[in-house]
């Protein structure tokens, strides 16, 4: 490192020290450090805005909006699976068969075994649990590529899912069942045009978004760390705070939160966590950014990998759950390509194909563009050829500006 | 036509924020070995970069001029076109193909079919090979070759190219002693066939066996040229640095306590051929408070010794290993770490960092369940014990979340110390801890292991550079072929009689 290059950094650190950052260099410091979210939160707006224009109006309204969340919700849930196992670098290519053969297990007890919800969704989860220590298993102990693992369990769970629904779907589900891929937080007062419990959640998730970030706030300042400005820190509070109005908004002014997304939420927030603020989290991001590092850091790399994979077996069953309840019955071909959605999703959200990056919240951002792409072409009546076209081209897109931008910086 | 050969005239070169290098001016005369010396990150990678066409022109200010006439380099092609050839500290060969086809890769001999022409490609790179004096099979597989003899194909690559000006980025850094002599012979006689040759090295006895010319950079600018002949190994050092260095290494006295760790005939096998054994019999004892140096060749154990210690070479592995009079039995870094024992290995890059992580999550790694509750980390300790460590050991940095690839080699080192430190070690084992770092950083790593040992931390050092074996260490163990031949006090020890052990001499 050459002296001015030294110098420079001195002068940074100055200011560090000197709390002299103006709120502009904040401003342009943080869009910098997340150049990749804020992009692809804009594409999620021009896509949608696009729509919009096309489908005169139709596109934005609050029905199609809540429809579009629900129709995400478990390509979404295996997506965030898919960030921790592509993290790690690995993959999962097994999640569309794992999704179908979850389902048509809960169908089979459910219709054929006549079990009630609870002791399905139970036993079903125990199931998928036992796959993903298996497929787990083979990776890290068994020391057989994810890709070659997951392809196998693609095609074998896929046979399974044949075996059980016997080319047949099976169906009805319960009520109870039904209601988790496409029941609504059922209102107290029915006669208000909006759901009152909704909007209740709604205010409770900012109560405790606020009461979150004011103990950060003050935990840093007991630390003495640096922390934004005041009159910033209530601009992001207030700014986060009408998001989440925005959003739970849109749902309660149609029928109210769907319970797929309630537990999509939970997914999110307890995953983030993981990948985040977890020594299980940080030691997925360290052993796929440098497995030997890693290793020598004293990770235990094999027990890492194999619970990386029973928590995707977790997210893929959750999945199955959630897609088996929305489509009420369990066919032979349910869940065909939900791997490579999960796995567009993780990557146009920022996920490195070699590991060692990627973000939740990113996966949900790709998520909700592919999931945007599939609804709003469907109101268009555009044919599905043009949908797998166009969706195509824009993970190939999301891709290279990604490349193309990180050379830069 | 003037007698130089490459003339490089007020290159500057600017990346965001830095200016890599300012006003530089370096002229090579045709047929000789012109030595480039400096501090990491004093520009002279940049330099080459610029010379060989990786920076195009265009993209810096200044001229390059080449027997006479002057260059414009659109990439690479054009510079080797020129009669540039430049050989990188990592080699640039395709371990899975043969040597024959390596020497011939982008450049491959065709027959008037446009198929490759193997039977003049082999006798050609058979010539090549001789006059490196390699004496290999042309189809023997790169992967098959010591680090020594894939530079000799990086070499010969260069002469089938009919390069007249041969750039070597730090060549010696991964050698032994009898490779890195075998290299500079050879260079020699390239010499004396009219190759021009500019060696960028931190070695300066290497760079003063060979070099006429020195050209010294500091901070991007061209601190001045000199014969070799001319200055001193201790002037070249002030001028890299800036300032004179009274003692290159910091030597205090230490008072060794107690036995910490010893180790009873320790023996070690190949995890791949059993058979074969790379540690053999070891025993030797660690005291509270001093540091203990490992010397010998590459190859003669000393890794695989201290990593088998760490629990990360393999499983087969005998022999006792005693802490604080406890006999312990250790099977993975992860029960080394919990008994206390810490490992800075010799490759930062590959074993020490994950690079694409900042520094924050690096200097905690190995230390997470310390900081957190209910396997919740509690970021505030990772960047209040971050910070700590950024001050301790003086790691220049804009920013604790700078990723561990942007920072300079010392810097980096100072961040893999800091991760072992974190984790508490009684006994720190550091091998090569200043490989490829440059004179400024290896002193304030001395002073580091210094005050550790104040601290009653006790080190183990692995390094393949004697000077610093003798200036740091209390005692000096020797190996040889996987078994430990001698051992010295720092006062006997003399680089004659460590190389007379390390290489199986009595």
């Amino acid at each position: 490192m050459g002296n001015a290059e030294i110098n420079t950094i001195a002068k940074n650190n100055q200011t560090a020290l000197g709390h002299t950052k103006s709120i502009r260099e904040i401003l342009v410091g943080t869009l910098k450090g997340n150049m990749r979210q804020y992009t692809m939160i804009l594409a999620l707006l021009v896509i949608w805005g696009f729509f919009t224009i096309v489908t005169d109006g139709i596109f934005i309204s609050s029905r199609n909006l809540s429809n579009l969340f629900l129709q995400c919700a478990a390509t979404a849930i295996a997506a965030c699976g898919m960030v921790l196992v592509m993290v790690a670098g690995h993959i999962d290519l097994s999640v569309g068969s794992f999704v179908g053969l979850t389902g048509a297990i809960a169908a089979q007890l459910m219709v054929k075994a006549h079990m009630g919800t609870i002791e399905t969704i139970a036993i079903t989860i125990g199931i998928g649990l036992l796959l993903g220590l298996f497929q787990g298993f083979w990776v890290a102990y068994g020391k057989v590529p994810a890709f070659i693992v997951t392809l196998a369990g693609l095609l074998a769970f896929r046979g399974g899912v044949i075996a059980i629904t016997g080319g047949n779907s099976i169906a009805p589900m319960n009520d109870t069942f039904k209601a988790i891929g496409q029941g609504y937080l059922p209102k107290i007062n029915p006669g208000l045009p909006f759901s009152d419990t909704s909007a209740l959640i709604g205010v409770v998730f900012i109560i405790c978004y606020l009461v979150f970030e004011i103990n950060k706030r003050r935990s840093r300042i007991k630390y003495g760390f640096e922390v934004l400005p005041m009159s910033l820190q209530i601009a992001k509070m207030v700014g986060f705070s009408l998001l989440i109005a925005l959003v739970i908004g849109i749902m309660a002014s149609y029928m109210g939160i769907p319970y797929a997304i309630l537990l999509l939420i939970a997914i999110i927030v307890i995953f983030t966590v993981i990948a985040e603020k977890s020594t299980f989290g940080r030691h997925i991001y360290a052993i796929g950014g440098n497995k030997e590092a890693a290793r020598l850091s004293g990770i235990n790399i094999n027990k890492v990998n194999l619970g990386i994979f029973v928590l995707m077996g977790l997210l893929s069953t959750i999945a199955g759950i959630v897609y088996t309840a929305r489509l009420n019955a369990a066919t032979g071909s349910a869940g065909t390509n939900m791997e490579l959605d999960a796995i567009a999703s993780a990557v146009i959200g920022g996920t490195s194909t070699l590991g060692g990056a990627g973000t939740i919240a990113g996966c949900i951002i790709g998520a909700l563009v592919m999931g945007s792409l599939d609804n709003g072409m469907s109101l268009m009546n555009a044919n599905v050829s043009a949908q797998y076209i166009v969706k195509g081209l824009i993970l190939l897109l999301a891709v290279w500006f990604d490349i193309k931008f990180s050379k830069r910086s | 036509m003037s007698e130089y050969i490459l003339e490089m005239k007020n290159i500057t070169k600017e990346f965001p924020g830095v200016r890599a290098l300012d006003d530089v001016t370096f002229k090579v005369k045709k047929g000789e070995i012109h030595a480039l010396c400096g501090e990491n990150g004093a520009g002279k990678s940049t330099l080459m970069k610029v010379l060989s066409g990786v920076y195009p022109t265009g993209t810096y200010t200044g001229e390059i001029i080449v027997k006479g006439s002057t260059q414009s380099y659109s990439g690479i092609k054009d510079s080797e076109r020129a009669g540039i050839a430049i050989i990188y500290q990592e080699l640039a060969l395709v371990k899975q193909m043969s040597v024959c086809e390596n020497i011939f890769l982008g450049n491959e001999k065709v027959k008037k079919t446009g198929l490759i022409d193997w039977d003049k490609s082999y006798a050609e790179s058979q010539k090549v090979l001789n006059e490196v004096r390699l004496n290999i099979n042309p189809n023997t597989k790169v992967l098959n070759l010591g680090i020594g003899q894939q530079q000799l194909v990086e070499i010969a690559k260069a002469i089938a190219k009919k390069a007249e000006i041969l750039i070597l980025d730090e060549p010696s850094a991964a050698l032994t002693e009898s490779e890195t002599e075998n290299l500079l012979q050879i260079l020699k006689e390239l010499k004396s066939k009219g190759v021009t040759c500019i060696y960028i090295s931190h070695k300066l006895n290497e760079v003063f066996e060979i070099a006429d010319n020195i050209t010294i950079l500091r901070d991007g600018k061209t601190v001045g040229t000199e014969p070799a002949s001319e200055i001193t190994e201790n002037k070249v050092i002030a001028k890299m640095v800036g300032r004179e260095l009274t003692q290159r290494f910091p030597r205090k006295e230490h008072k060794p306590g107690q036995v910490v760790m010893e180790v009873k005939n320790w023996n070690v096998h190949n995890p791949d051929l059993p058979e074969l054994k790379l540690i053999d019999n070891a025993s030797f004892k660690v005291r509270k408070g001093e540091i203990l140096g490992i010397a010998g060749l590459m190859g003669a154990g000393r890794t695989e010794l201290v990593m088998s210690i760490f629990g990360a070479y393999g499983t087969n592995v005998s022999g006792e290993l005693i802490l604080e009079g406890k006999k312990v039995s250790i099977k993975n870094p992860k029960q080394a770490i919990k008994s206390g024992i810490s490992y800075v290995s010799e490759d930062r890059k590959r074993y020490g960092l994950v690079l694409g992580m900042d520094i924050k999550n690096n200097v905690t790694l190995s230390s997470l369940e310390a900081i957190s509750k209910l396997t919740l980390i509690n970021s505030n300790e990772v960047i209040k014990n971050t910070n700590q460590y950024v001050d301790d050991l003086r790691i220049k940095t804009p920013s604790i979340e700078q990723k561990a690839s942007n920072l300079s080699g010392g810097n980096q080192q100072k961040v893999v110390l800091a991760k072992w430190l974190m984790t508490k070690p009684k006994i720190l084992i550091m091998d090569e801890p200043t490989r490829g770092i440059d004179v400024g950083a290896k002193f304030e790593i001395y002073n580091i292991m210094n005050k550790l040992i104040d601290e009653g931390v006790c080190i183990i050092m692995i390094s393949s550079e004697l000077p610093e074996i003798l200036g740091m260490s209390d005692r000096i163990l020797v190996m040889h072929e996987g078994r430990l031949t001698k051992e010295f006090n720092w006062e006997e020890a003399t680089q004659e009689n460590i190389l007379t052990y390390a290489t199986g001499g009595m």
